[in-house]
């Protein structure tokens, strides 16, 4: 591999954008680069479920044919993407990390999906995820868990560690995630990468295969917050297909990255999202992040949310209830995996085999959990308690919104744990949301950005930003001053010190 | 547990003796969109299998729904027909269970929130006592989506029992349907199939009247399923129900009732209790048998539908619908029954009998409504019945109708000949000119040919004549009858009479 | 507190068309129980004239014109199916009526 290769890499979706249009640099040669290095490192990353060469390099082509004739190209034209393997990708298998979709091929994109082909985007392939996006850590995908860049024996967080770890080992300069409690955003922070969920509604959902309707979202993955503005600014908006798509401008994401004037900005500490349960690793850098806001001219204050410990419980009986229902078509009768029909076995016997061997235990557990909150007798106490636990959170959002014009916490509450450490206790597990799950329930915009290294253990913290809905510019604006002044700090982006992976000098 | 055994009933008379039937009645309705009720795909009937899905329809991931406007419209209009309230602020809600034609083994329906609740039906009823009026009181209206079909393979009977597996077409899956649900129908007593039937009639022609379904229950766009229950009197507590479904006709609502009911007395006579139950309605043989059972009442688990947002429709919308309902049947009847100065039993016989439309068209033509009514309850009605046909489909227009019965007031025509002319119509001789023409029919009314017939016909006979001269008026008939005999039945038989009376005074 | 026994397990189960193993199902049952324990802490939240949130955005009345769209092709709509025969999704005997 040349060092130019190697150069290309390393460079964000931005610069590689210009190179593509300037002609400096072709877009195949670029998917190139990043297909060496999938296959260099992704035998111990495993970022990917699917790499689509052909597909890829085709896009590429096309791209570059674009360019030498003359046309517009899209501002992310022959940048390399992964792409969740939840997001339907027309002719490319999509499994959502699950054995019941083994082999399936839609027949239809995503509308995310189209627009990343319209904008000339080039999807290297489909990435890891927990199965249906049910988990923290990538360990529940039924294809063997994600690896964490910064160290192979921890989790890149989940459920998208698969994006994630993608761009944090530079497999591609961005990723598709979806969020639905925190699975853009905790794996950024674990990874030491960007990850934002957009306000709900403000990214299409059609062919985003449904975990939980009411709060999935998807997202830019990328290493720098104008790389997620820009990748933002692409997949945005209005879609006829998806009845919860927001009709209304997408918020001026590029402009608020390239705005990093954060003085006179309210910015909110939310009391009940920081302190015991905490590692003092993070909490030590979040202080500090917060000190750094404040020498950006930024008001900082307290701000209590009162009903945000009943998130958790409210998310883990909202979303295995939404799930329970989202999942029953995966039947065995139209699609995917079918076991059983040997002639004699009735239908139902048919479905119930094919569930039990397609789903994973997370799924089979979280089904269940929403059979039971939806059944008759409990869904006043659970799903329907649930919902109004909800509306009260996004009350304290709002009240908190009305003194503060971002609220901001660590992501999540400890650095990357070691694979199968938590895999035996799932509240464990569910604990590592913690901090993400509000955003989801209120259907508020959220980003995680990288802060620094833990001292105990050197591992990446993110530092979370919450903004009104719709205001999702505003996550830019303070996420980009914070990076800008942390790189100051710094001298060097955090990734540049994490460790060589495959044969490559870093 | 299936059962194919037949069941022991009891004779009806002893049921309604014994027992107070309380009626519940379900209807879907397919709605004629053009478009289905979540995506855009078509709705045309009796197109190739699976040739009108897409990924929404077809429940593959990642699908959403998107609603058709025009399915909300109608499910308005349908409510305020009903007299029901239209709802503010409806949505729709996931009932979940899992059916291989049901693509994403939940329907989108509406449960807690529906968007027309608390309406009536005024209906008249044929009872053995005559025409009675019933009001039903309606529940809701509510929307959903229809399902896919299957067909079952490898059995004798192509029916489930006995087949080895099923194929299925999703086609029909996602067409939009509106389900009205009655409250519990009481005080029907002995009636309670008629009342059935009637309501289910007048519910098709409410909805025919409105546009918004071509309400063909052999084509399934109107489906009814019949709850009936049995208690030992109208104070009683409602007894246990059973849901029978299949009923693919008016004629099997009114038999399904009717055998369910005689079913159920037979078992508690003997002190065995109603199995709550889905119930497969056979015309064939005339009896319901198990299916399905209910006894535990199936967890559908209904949670709202978090794909779709809520439905509020404006105030101001609602009434513009409302404005722009069309004549609906029962003020059509009304309106009708004032014009034609016809009586409730009248009316229904003609409502019965497929005339209303027929007669009024006749009437639009320029004949009197007592004219229209006569040929099309009379002598139309009986060759329709001759050739088991419906009054609909027999080849003569109300136009037609209407110029026969214009020439007869006129007097071109009597009675008999006019008979003769419609004949000559629904025999494909052309229209009522040209048949009249053709055949010779008109009446003859020149006195001078009158004159010579009536002449002959004293010459044959003179004791009749001296009778009439003596002042017995009433044996002038027979010299009429010779003469209209001798005319072949064309003279003006008022006009015979005159010459003949002034001829032999 | 409710109790999530076996027998609720076997009957969420079914409900769910999951075919569990015996062994499976106590195992369920104990992590079933733990999760239920914690989750159902929203009910100490006092929350009896909030109404429920079901949607995040609040939108209302999204329609769609009644107008004929492009459908899949019967290949692309039977392409995925595990098994097919007549243009038509073949599936396992039904047990009872419909």
């Amino acid at each position: 591999m040349t060092g130019h290769s190697a150069d290309l890499t390393r460079r964000s979706a931005a610069e590689l954008a210009a190179l593509v249009a300037s002609g400096d640099v072709s877009a195949v040669e670029i998917v190139g680069a990043h297909l060496d290095r999938i296959t260099e490192v992704d035998g111990d990353v495993h970022a990917f479920l699917h790499v689509d060469t052909d597909g890829a390099l085709a896009s590429a082509r096309a791209v570059d044919v674009a360019r030498a004739s003359g046309q517009d190209l899209g501002v992310l034209a022959g940048v390399p993407l992964a792409l969740k393997d939840v997001m339907t990708m027309a002719g490319v298998p999509t499994t959502c990390g699950s054995r019941i979709l083994e082999g399936w091929r839609p027949a239809y994109d995503s509308t995310v999906t189209r627009r990343l082909k319209d904008a000339g985007v080039v999807v290297l392939g489909k990435t890891n995820m927990d199965e249906f996006a049910m988990g923290s850590s990538t360990e529940h995908s039924a294809y063997g868990p994600t690896h964490n860049p910064w160290d192979l024996e921890r989790i890149p967080g989940g459920s998208g560690g698969g994006s994630a770890a993608a761009v944090a080992a530079h497999e591609a300069p961005m990723a598709i995630g979806t969020d639905t409690g925190g699975s853009i955003r905790q794996p950024a922070a674990v990874t030491g990468t960007v990850g934002v969920k957009p306000t709900y509604g403000g990214v299409s959902r059609y062919g985003l295969v449904a975990l939980a309707s009411s709060l999935d979202q998807a997202g830019p993955c990328a290493r720098s917050v104008l790389d997620a503005a820009l990748l933002h600014s692409v997949i945005a908006g209005h879609d006829p297909l998806d009845s919860t798509s927001i009709d209304a401008p997408v918020p001026d994401v590029v402009a608020a990255a390239g705005r990093q004037d954060i003085s006179g900005m309210r910015i909110g500490v939310v009391r009940e999202l920081t302190g015991e349960g905490y590692q003092a690793g993070v909490q030590q850098r979040f202080d500090e992040a917060v000190t750094t806001l404040v020498g950006l001219g930024a008001d900082v204050v307290d701000v209590s949310c009162p009903h945000f410990p009943y998130a958790l419980a409210a998310y883990y009986l909202i979303l295995p209830s939404e799930a329970s229902s989202n999942l029953a078509k995966f039947d065995g009768m139209r699609f995917g995996l079918r076991v059983g029909d040997d002639g004699n076995a009735s239908v139902e016997q048919v479905m119930s085999m094919t569930r039990a061997t397609g789903f994973g235990d997370e799924v089979v557990r979280r089904i269940m959990l929403g059979t039971y909150a939806l059944s008759a007798g409990y869904y006043d106490a659970f799903y329907g308690q649930a919902q109004k636990v909800r509306t009260l959170i996004a009350r304290d959002f709002e009240a908190a919104f009305g003194v503060c014009d971002v609220l901001v916490s660590p992501t999540a509450p400890t650095t990357a744990f070691r694979l199968g450490e938590k895999l035996d206790d799932p509240l464990a597990m569910y604990l590592n949301d913690i901090a993400t799950i509000p955003a989801n329930l209120a259907g508020t915009p959220a980003m995680s950005i990288p802060i620094g290294l833990a001292p105990e253990d050197g591992l990446p913290v993110g530092l979370q930003i919450m903004a009104p809905a719709m205001a999702d510019d505003r996550l830019y604006n303070v996420g980009a001053a914070l990076e800008a002044a942390l790189l100051a700090q710094w001298g060097a982006p955090l990734l540049d010190g994490a460790p060589a992976l495959g044969g490559a000098a870093a | 547990m299936t059962t194919r055994t037949v069941e022991e009933v009891v004779p009806y008379d002893d049921v309604v003796l014994r027992y107070d039937p309380v009626l519940g009645l379900e209807v879907h309705v397919e709605l004629g969109t053009a478009t289905k009720m979540f995506c855009a795909c078509p709705t045309v009937f009796g197109a190739p299998p699976n040739s009108q899905t897409c990924p929404t329809c077809l429940g593959l991931p990642g699908s959403l729904p998107v609603l058709n406007g025009v399915a909300v419209e109608s499910a308005i209009k349908i409510g305020l027909a009903l007299n029901c309230t239209i709802a503010t602020w409806c949505q729709f809600a996931r009932k979940n269970y899992f059916y291989p034609d049901m693509p994403k083994n939940f329907q989108t329906s509406q449960y807690a929130e529906p968007i027309c609740v608390d309406g009536f039906l005024e209906i008249q009823v044929e009872t053995d006592e005559g025409l009675k009026p019933f009001r039903i009181e309606i529940e809701r209206a509510h929307m959903e989506e229809d399902t896919g079909k299957s067909t079952h393979q490898g059995g004798s009977t192509g029916r489930i029992h006995g087949a080895d597996y099923s194929l299925v077409d999703y086609n029909r899956a996602g067409i939009p349907l509106i389900e009205i649900v009655t409250k519990p129908i009481e005080g029907t007593g002995r009636d309670a199939p008629e009342v059935a039937r009637a309501y289910v009639t007048a519910l098709r022609d409410l909805l025919r009247a409105l546009g918004v379904s071509d309400v063909k229950m052999e084509q399934g766009s109107l489906r009814c399923d019949a709850n009936v229950s049995l208690r030992s009197s109208p104070d009683a507590p409602l007894g246990t129900r059973t849901e029978t479904k299949n009923v693919n006709s008016l004629r099997s609502v009114e038999h399904a009732v009717r055998y369910e009911m005689t079913r159920q007395a037979a078992r508690l006579n003997v002190g065995e209790r109603i199995v709550q139950e889905t119930r497969h309605w056979h015309e064939d043989t005339g009896v319901t048998t198990s299916g399905r059972s209910k006894e535990e009442a199936e967890d559908y688990r209904y949670f709202p539908e978090p794909d779709l947002p809520p439905i509020a429709p404006a105030a101001r919308w609602v009434e513009e619908l409302r404005a722009g309902l069309p004549e609906l049947p029962a003020a059509r009847r009304t309106r009708l029954m004032q014009e034609w100065g016809v009586n409730d039993f009248e009316m229904q016989s003609m409502a019965n009998a497929g005339a209303l439309e027929l007669i009024e068209s006749t009437v639009g033509a320029g004949a009197t409504p007592s004219g229209a009514r006569k040929w099309w309850m009379g002598e139309l009605a009986r060759v329709a019945n001759d050739r088991d046909a419906e009054l609909g489909d027999l080849p003569i227009t109300p136009a037609e109708v209407a110029r026969v019965e214009s020439l007869v007031a006129e007097g071109a025509l009597n009675d008999k000949l006019a008979r003769q002319v419609i004949d000559g119509v629904l025999g494909g001789e052309g229209d009522p000119d040209s048949v009249v023409a053709a055949r010779g029919l008109a009446v003859v009314s020149d006195d001078t040919s009158l004159l010579a017939a009536i002449d002959d016909a004293i010459a044959a006979d003179p004791d009749t004549a001296e009778k009439v001269r003596g002042g017995k008026q009433a044996a002038a008939g027979a010299l009429i009858g010779a003469v209209m005999k001798a005319t072949r039945g064309q003279a003006d038989a008022a006009r015979v009479r005159e010459l003949l009376m002034s001829r032999l005074s | 507190m409710p109790s999530i026994t076996r027998d609720e397990v076997a009957h969420l189960a079914q409900l769910a068309r999951l075919d569990l193993a015996d062994d499976a199902l106590d195992h369920h049952a104990a992590q079933l129980q733990v999760i239920v324990n914690s989750v159902a802490t929203v009910a100490e939240v006092a929350a009896e004239d909030v109404p429920p949130m079901n949607h995040p955005v609040p939108l209302v009345n999204v329609f769609r014109d009644d107008v004929v769209g492009p459908s899949l092709s019967v290949a692309a709509s039977l392409g995925s199916a595990p098994a097919v025969e007549d243009e038509r999704f073949r599936v396992p005997r039904i047990l009872d009526e419909e």
